[in-house]
């Protein structure tokens, strides 16, 4: 299968907006950019941005790659993405508040009621509840895959915590150093101003008790945590705490933070813990990472959960079949950016389609994330393919398909020198009290290995810096 | 029936906590079955006592306690007028929607001998109750009542395989069951006043509720076998034993934790008015 190529190779016309930097990569010394790769790498040791690997014993802390070969988008690409963006976490939101107060997506047939309420990501305590701003989805990470010069799929949506961003920002920051001459050949948006954006988004979504200067921490589960990194590095941009659920205690419904100067109340927790986690009397008993109590200051609107509590139902792969549907419900328009055709296996003729053509099919569990337990049928061995076919019969509503998709590709370092890697991109989207605001690009993140259409970092993906020219 | 409770739950720590955060589902609901005539809850100590209403629709009261805390006590004592009405609870507070009770959950997952289980049982079974019911008599019969084996965190499937457990583990099995047929169904916890005149009890009772169509939520009471009756107290609703637990508690610092209950339910020295 034919990929498109972002750059425009294999069809011999370079696209308009690669042209200079195809220029730039024909004319420079292979030696200078051996050495800036090894700068490149030298750079995300030093700041020590890993990523733990569940499930690899040998090195849990591991590297991601990155490809100094820049992904580009180009200014007109990426107004449509903006505008299809806004409208799809406009439509999350909308969605959130509708299965959690009237239901009426569901009472209108958008989307099977089982579908919700059967989810555990579905939190009952939600059910009536107000969050503070009626905003659920602050932070939302939207993946959008490419398969020709006009069309964008979403492949899915993360409305729990996404993570990444950092990436984004490093890769930036990297690149600017290493590549001085590039940035001043091109016109290329900046993105070191999604800090400020984030804190922005934050600080509007207080709750209306709140004071006037909002007190945002950063709740993390801890150092063992693969996004740890992250979180402390996002801290450290925005200006705020990084806590743990030991650092916060609730009284009267009110959060503290405890402080060598005394408690201090929260106003607003950027939480990169899952619901599960939050609360040890409300949710699961055994978790040390929570502050017990969080749940009833939430519930009396005295601070702010970024992410709400209960989003984690718009990640469900079952769920994000139905976004054409509930965007056109909740916004009147036709959705800007397309869905990945999907066969729901809970539904017996899809099911039955599904089993017949595993080979050429792409199946994944509906609350998996991070490229577990996914099959990709072209590349999956005989034996996986039985292995899926059983766990299908066994649970088919654990699990959609999707056809295969041709993701495009972007030249990138390959062992044998520069060669097409499957790519995708994943835009950070906030949503605030105040609006929408969306940094120009997102995190690239390329699948190393040739053919490979899978690239999470969790299994061997790497990335790129991401690039929207400027018109 | 005219039933009074008598409910301490005293907690002693060697080590004195610095802070106490409990939430307590120990108050009940009425409706058409059950009247609540009186009901108080009390702590010991000094401490704010906050009642609100959880996601299911029961009344939870938030304790919260600073410390030194040595020991607390909380303190039930309840008069409840109930009728029997087979089983079937009708004007209660019902906020979720019933879908959400055909969720499994860690502790109800069904493994693969419950399922085989019930479909055993209720093969050729063609109405909801009919189903219930044999699952009812089936999991009273299979699962004998022993405290010994199990603890709040056993699972369905855990308990099932040995075939023993407590009230909240032959709960956890008729979850599973029944969930698995496709019929909704979720935990309760309460209090039962005992056919055999026994009325101190080490700890409150469990059972189930089925949605059966055309009825609505009809009670099961798999540790007796029986459709709960106008002996049972009903007192909170959740997925599964967490969702309904009577206490659910964090402490701040302190250790040597220790537990002590006494409950006492019995019918009431002065009989109703019929």
């Amino acid at each position: 299968m034919a990929a498109f190529d972002e750059m425009g190779l294999g069809n011999g016309a370079v696209r308009p907006a690669y042209r200079a930097l195809k220029a730039w990569l024909d004319s420079a010394p292979s030696e200078l950019l051996d050495l800036r790769r090894s700068q490149a790498e030298h750079f995300f040791r030093r700041v020590g941005i890993t990523f733990a690997v569940y499930g690899d014993t040998q090195d849990t802390e591991r590297l991601i790659p990155f490809d100094i070969i820049p992904r580009i988008i180009t200014a007109g690409e990426w107004a449509i993405l903006r505008k299809g963006l806004e409208q799809r976490v406009n439509a999350l939101n909308a969605f959130l508040r509708d299965v959690y107060g009237p239901r009426e997506c569901i009472r209108a047939g958008i989307i099977p009621a089982e579908l919700v309420d059967r989810n555990p990501f579905y939190r009952v305590e939600m059910i009536g509840r107000k969050v503070p701003h009626d905003i659920y989805v602050h932070i939302s990470g939207i993946d959008i895959v490419r398969v020709d010069a006009d069309t964008f799929y979403v492949l899915e949506d993360n409305a729990r915590t996404p993570s990444g961003v950092s990436y984004m920002l490093e890769n930036r920051e990297v690149m600017m150093r290493l590549f001085p001459e590039l940035f001043a050949e091109h016109r290329i948006a900046p993105v070191d101003n999604y800090p400020d954006a984030l804190l922005a988004t934050l600080r509007s979504v207080a709750p209306e008790a709140g004071r006037r200067n909002p007190n945002v921490v950063l709740l993390t589960p801890g150092q063992y945590n693969s996004a740890f990194y992250e979180h402390s590095f996002l801290a450290d941009k925005l200006g705020v705490e990084l806590v743990e659920g030991s650092d916060l205690y609730v009284r009267d419904d009110v959060v503290y933070m405890r402080t060598t100067e005394g408690p201090q109340r929260v106003d607003v927790i950027y939480r990169r813990i899952d619901d599960d986690f939050l609360d040890p009397l409300t949710f699961r008993p055994d978790s040390a990472l929570g502050v017990p109590g969080l749940m009833n200051a939430y519930l009396a609107g005295n601070v702010t959960l970024a992410n709400a509590v209960g989003t984690g139902v718009c990640d469900d792969k079952a769920v994000y079949s139905y976004m054409p549907e509930i965007v056109k419900f909740f916004s009147g328009e036709e959705p800007i950016l397309k869905n990945v055709p999907t066969w729901r296996c809970r539904e017996p003729e899809a099911l039955s389609y599904v089993l017949d053509h595993l080979p050429e099919l792409v199946v994944k569990e509906v609350n998996g994330s991070g490229g577990y337990g996914m099959l990709v049928g072209p590349h999956a061995t005989q034996q996986q393919i039985q292995s899926f076919r059983k766990k299908l019969k066994h649970d088919p509503a654990g699990f959609i398909a999707q056809p295969t998709l041709a993701l495009s590709t972007c030249p990138t370092f390959a062992a044998s020198g520069i060669a097409p890697r499957h790519v995708d991109l994943r835009p950070f989207v906030l949503s605030g009290a105040d609006g929408i605001r969306c940094v120009p690009g997102g995190l690239t993140r390329v699948a190393l290995k040739e053919g490979s259409l899978v690239v999470n970092s969790s299994q061997g993906g790497g990335t790129k810096d991401t690039w929207v020219l400027d018109a | 029936m005219r039933i009074e409770v008598f409910h301490d739950t005293v907690y002693t720590y060697a080590t004195p906590a610095r802070a106490v955060t409990q939430i307590l589902r120990l108050t009940p609901r009425a409706h058409d079955g059950q009247f609540i005539a009186k009901w108080r809850l009390d702590i010991d100590v000094d401490g704010r006592l906050h009642r609100e209403e959880d996601g299911f629709g029961n009344i939870v009261h938030r304790l919260s306690v600073d410390g030194p805390i040595g020991r607390l006590a909380v303190q039930v004592r309840g008069v409840v007028e109930t009728t029997d009405t087979n089983g079937v609870i009708r004007g209660g507070t019902e906020p979720v929607p019933e879908g959400v009770y055909l969720r499994d959950t860690d502790l109800t997952r069904p493994d693969e001998a419950i399922l085989r289980f019930s479909r055993d049982v209720t093969a050729g079974a063609t109405q909801p109750l009919e189903v219930a019911h044999r699952l009812l008599v089936a999991i009273h019969r299979e699962v004998v009542f022993d405290v010994v084996p199990t603890h709040s965190a056993t699972t369905a499937a855990e308990s099932f395989a040995m075939r023993r457990g407590v009230c909240q583990d032959l709960t956890h099995i008729f979850l599973a069951c029944a969930r698995s047929l496709g019929m909704p169904a979720r935990y309760v916890s309460g209090y039962f006043k005992r056919v055999d005149g026994v009325v101190d009890q080490d700890a409150g009772h469990a059972w189930a509720e089925a949605m059966i169509e055309g009825l609505g939520w009809v009670g099961f009471d798999p540790a007796n076998g029986i459709s709960p009756s106008d002996a049972h107290v009903r007192v909170a609703v959740g997925l599964d034993y967490l969702g309904a637990a009577p206490v659910r508690g964090s402490r701040f610092g302190g250790g040597g934790e220790e537990l002590s209950v006494s409950l006492t339910v019995d019918q009431s020295a002065r009989q109703s008015q019929s």
